[in-house]
């Protein structure tokens, strides 16, 4: 058996920056993180939180210009990704680190039968004849659960639903045996009853192959259903880094919190949700203290002053926010403040 | 909180069809339709909450359209104030749009992008006459104030303004005919959690002031259990399901409904449901599935199913449902 | 697909009679009496009226226009009055060298259109783009007229390449075909370059780098084969366009064409010459916009679905 705790990805003070007319914009701006062997890490935030640019970094597939990666390490098995040459980085992509995105509709070429964009996948990678790869494509639909698969391999993706594109998107990105997952929010764009189905699919292979999955998502629900570890994103840094179930009991970072207290619940009546006043700061233009504080209830002159470093828990959570350190003399939130 | 009066019904939908036609392969073959919304029957109350769920094609969509006449519908009725409105003409619908309104998910792609708020505003008041024209300045403000923007925002063009934003401007609107009804279709999809958490408040607290009645049409099962008092669930363009929202979440009767509720992931991880795994995906309406429209993907189909359409019958007081054996599965 | 063959078919009769109607109208609105023209001067009264008769122009012009069709439909043009050959036989020793130097022009314009295109799309914005842009600018703008003597004069009379005017050889065809098809390449660039820059945004092309493709083969594959969709409706109009070019470049560089044999004849006021030029020459154009759909349809199946 192989070790389960390798460490496959370790992300070391990544930044990735966009230089633009208006100035440059730090969308994601220093985050660390690693993703062991058959682990599931869930990179979770709201829209412009830096999630997405970051799973698109480390495959850098960050459209350059505008955008650069301006500092940090991104490790994959100790070597920097990083600082990779173009063509050894090509080797990487898709053999072992692969990616699913979110819009099934529009992430597979229109005019090119599906079978072949698997095989074309499979041929990149491995030495394989283009009959060899076209039957192995055949067996991945079959894998990821496509019905007739031979049928559906010479289709083009128009002849197919959502769902079954996503399972395309899947058997492509699995078909070579990668380390490493990323699932940038890959049920978004789907029905509940075919989410779902995918998620279940994710969870069942990942158990079968042992990879490590990255799951980037906005929806909370799915960070609950499918992974280990998650860390909480917001205005490019990570605010809170902590197992899943301590995150759903005990949530730390008053963003969080929030966020958690603002989800309507499906098995719980309220009048009225939380909300979380205000909005994210500019990109391009980041406070010097805690990027929350001009929205968090409980700032004080600190957070605006200097920001938050993360700081270790007991239970092991990770949060950036200065009410967990021992400098802290303000009053710590009640439960009830999110209620 | 229940009501103990007499429910008064605001808008009645009796057998609402919605077909539109497919384009032909062949002169050969017969014309096809895409049957939307396939004979429909539901009543909305004045004061409450109706939502209306399902999956993408189910014809939530379409329902909502229909009663307001933005598509034609094929037949039924929709009877509003003592009036049936698929006979009205234009004219006549025109004079009721202030009554019913709606708001749209994408609120951008609804606001005109040249005009600036002020504009869109008075736009509404002056077609609908609902204010006049000396009083129209002061409703201005007090609109915004409703719906939580800053007075400053008149003079400013709908891009200028988040999502969250937007979807306020077009509530004002929504607001500045004085509806009894509204619509709301998809309004808070778009938005981040925090957004449609300030959205949904919103929308909650002017209904109470307004003593408005929505029609709020979403696939998000979560959403739909924090605002709604009734829940309507379709199921390629037929209702399966429709009841009080705590029966409908607690006791759902219909096979397609547990299935949906049970593939809601929790938002806690300690809390491990179990899942119905529908097989496959939602049959073209094209050619929807003889019998009951859900057979091809119910765990419990039988034979009956495949050629006998189900009613929707009351088996509990003021809870619909649409399925042979729903007795049978309740136990 | 075939369904859809045969639908475009039965769509094009009534444009093929459209055309015959709108030719047979526009002769009509010719100043001058054709009859007076062919008697020449000085001819009697009854020779012109014998000629009238004898050309069917004394009947009602309905009936004028249905023995034009019926003729048509008969493989029967008409005589030519200058030199009272048949009109079909003339068009046919003159179509196909038209032809010879539509297609060939049409080469020029995809193949250097579209790489010119490519090129551009590649590095936008670099130094190669701009310069290639600039030109397709220059193609653009510049009359073919001017264009074609210029070339004539650069490499026919100073450098001596490529023979003045004529049509016996390859390099006869060199300059009429690059004037011909210079415009439409620096449309095709442009359409092309815009395009490639629209697909290379999508989502698909993420994809495929996210497999490991390498950048060349991400162009000339996943991108190009979507990038020439809308590139394919822009080749089928350039076409038509350049049939009416023709009738330029064939009049500079002195070839005996359709073009130029349309142009004699109306000089001459040669009727049914004109007529049938004008006539075939819509009837090609017809024939290629059909051609042009079925391809589109075949490159984007998508559409069959909605």
């Amino acid at each position: 058996m192989t070790e389960l705790n390798e460490i496959l990805l370790e992300v070391k003070d990544l930044k990735t920056h966009f230089h633009t007319k208006h100035g440059v914009s730090k969308a994601v701006d220093g985050i660390d993180f690693t993703l062991r062997k058959g682990e599931t890490l869930g990179i979770v935030g709201e829209s412009g939180c830096g999630k997405s640019i970051t799973s698109l970094s480390i495959l850098r597939l960050i459209p350059s210009p505008p955008g650069k990666i301006a500092g940090g390490q991104i490790l994959y098995k100790g070597r920097d990704l990083v600082t990779l040459p173009d063509n050894e980085m090509r080797k990487i992509r898709g053999n072992d680190i692969s990616m699913i995105f979110q819009e099934p509709m529009t992430s597979l070429n229109p005019v090119i039968p599906v079978g072949e964009q698997i095989a074309e996948a499979i041929r990149l990678h491995q030495k394989m004849s283009k009959k060899e790869a076209r039957l192995k494509a055949v067996d991945m639909l079959k894998l990821v659960g496509i019905p007739s698969p031979e049928k559906r391999a010479k289709q083009e993706p128009f002849q197919l639903s959502g769902g079954m594109r996503q399972r395309v998107m899947i058997a492509m990105a699995l078909s070579c045996n990668p380390e490493v997952l990323i699932a940038d929010e890959p049920t978004t764009a789907l029905d509940v009853t075919i989410q779902a189905q995918i998620l279940e699919l994710i969870k069942e292979l990942q158990a079968r192959l042992g990879m490590g999955v990255m799951m980037i998502t906005h929806d909370l629900g799915v960070v609950a259903e499918t992974c280990d570890t998650v860390a909480v994103m917001y205005a490019g840094n990570i605010v809170e880094h902590a197992s899943t179930q301590n995150l759903f009991d005990d949530p730390k970072h008053p963003y969080t919190r929030g966020l958690l207290a603002s989800l309507p619940k499906i098995d719980e009546d309220r009048d009225e949700l939380y909300t979380i006043e205000g909005s994210v700061p500019s990109a391009y233009n980041m406070p010097v203290g805690c990027r929350f504080a001009s929205r968090c209830e409980f700032a004080q002159a600190v957070c605006l002053e200097k920001k938050p470093d993360l700081i270790e828990q007991s239970d092991g959570t990770k949060v950036r926010c200065w009410m967990y350190s021992d400098e802290w003399a303000g009053a710590k939130p009640t439960e009830e403040v999110f209620n | 909180m229940k009501i103990a009066e007499e429910k008064k019904v605001l808008l009645e939908v009796a057998n609402l069809k919605q077909y539109f036609s497919v384009k032909k392969d062949s002169i050969f073959k017969p014309k096809t339709y895409v049957k939307a919304v396939d004979d429909i029957s539901f009543v909305v109350n004045e004061g409450e909450t109706l939502s209306i769920v399902g999956e993408s094609g189910c014809g939530k969509s379409t329902t909502g359209r229909s009663i307001l006449k933005l598509d034609e519908p094929t037949g039924g009725k929709v009877i509003y104030a003592g009036r049936n409105l698929v006979d009205l003409s234009r004219k006549e619908m025109r004079d009721l749009r202030g009554d019913l309104q709606v708001i749209f998910q994408d609120p951008f792609a609804s606001l005109n992008p040249r005009q600036t708020i002020k504009q869109i505003l008075t736009e509404a008041m002056t077609i609908q006459q609902s204010v006049p024209k000396p009083l129209q300045k002061d409703r201005m403000a007090e609109l915004l104030n409703l719906v939580g923007l800053p007075t400053e925002a008149l003079n400013r063009y709908p891009h200028e303004f988040s999502g969250g934003q937007r979807q306020r401007i077009g509530i004002a609107r929504a607001l500045a005919v004085d509806p009894k009804l509204i619509i709301c279709d998809e309004a808070v999809s778009a938005l981040d959690v925090s957004i449609q958490a300030q959205i949904l408040n919103l929308l909650k607290k002017l209904q109470k002031q307004f003593q408005l009645t929505f029609l709020f049409i979403s696939h998000d099962l979560s959403v739909v259990r924090h605002i709604s008092d009734r829940v309507m669930v379709m199921y390629l363009g037929k209702i399966v399901e429709i009841s009080d929202k705590k029966d409908l979440f607690d006791n759902p009767l219909h096979p397609y409904t547990k299935a949906l509720l049970s593939s809601i992931p929790a938002t806690n991880p300690s809390i491990k449901n179990e899942r119905i795994l529908l097989k496959g995906d939602v049959p073209s309406p094209i050619n929807p599935p003889s019998g009951c429209r859900f057979h091809t993907r119910c765990p419990f189909a039988a034979d009956r199913c495949k050629t006998e359409e189900p009613a929707l019958r009351e088996l509990e007081p003021d809870h619909f449902v649409s399925c042979h054996f729903a007795e049978e599965l309740a136990q | 697909m075939l369904m859809f063959i045969l639908r475009r078919l039965v769509q094009t009769i009534p444009v093929i009679f459209g055309v015959t109607i709108v030719v047979f109208i526009i002769m009509q609105l010719v100043p001058g009496d054709p009859a007076v023209l062919l008697a020449g001067e000085g001819a009697t009264k009854e020779t012109i009226e014998a000629l009238r008769v004898q050309l069917g122009l004394h009947q009602p012009l309905y009936a004028q226009y249905i023995d034009y069709v019926t003729n048509i439909f008969r493989g029967d043009l008409g005589t030519s009055l200058k030199n009272n050959q048949p009109v079909l036989d003339e068009i046919l020793i003159r179509l196909p060298i038209t032809l010879e130097l539509a297609i060939i022009s049409t080469f020029i314009t995809v193949v250097l259109g579209m790489a010119a295109g490519i090129i551009s799309a590649v590095k936008p914005y670099s130094i190669i783009d701009t310069v290639v842009m600039i030109l397709a600018l220059l193609g653009i703008s510049l009359p073919s007229f001017w264009f074609g003597l210029m070339l004539m004069y650069g490499f026919s009379v100073k450098l001596q390449i490529f023979p003045v005017a004529g049509w016996d050889s390859m390099a006869h065809i060199v300059l009429p075909a690059f004037t011909l098809g210079a415009g439409g390449a620096a449309i095709v660039a442009r359409m092309t370059r815009s395009s490639m820059l629209e697909v290379i945004r999508q989502d698909y092309i993420r994809t495929a780098r996210a497999k490991g493709v390498k950048e060349r083969v991400i162009i000339y594959k996943h991108a190009l084969r979507n990038a020439l969709i809308p590139v394919i409706t822009v080749v089928g109009l350039q076409f038509g366009a350049l049939l009416g070019g023709t009738v330029l470049v064939e009049s500079i560089f002195a070839i005996n064409g359709l073009g130029r044999m349309i142009v004699d004849s109306i000089r001459m006021r040669d009727l049914p010459m004109v007529q049938g030029g004008v006539l075939v020459a819509s009837l090609v154009f017809v024939v290629v916009n059909l051609l042009v759909d079925i391809l589109y349809r075949f490159f984007n199946k998508r559409i069959e679905l909605n």
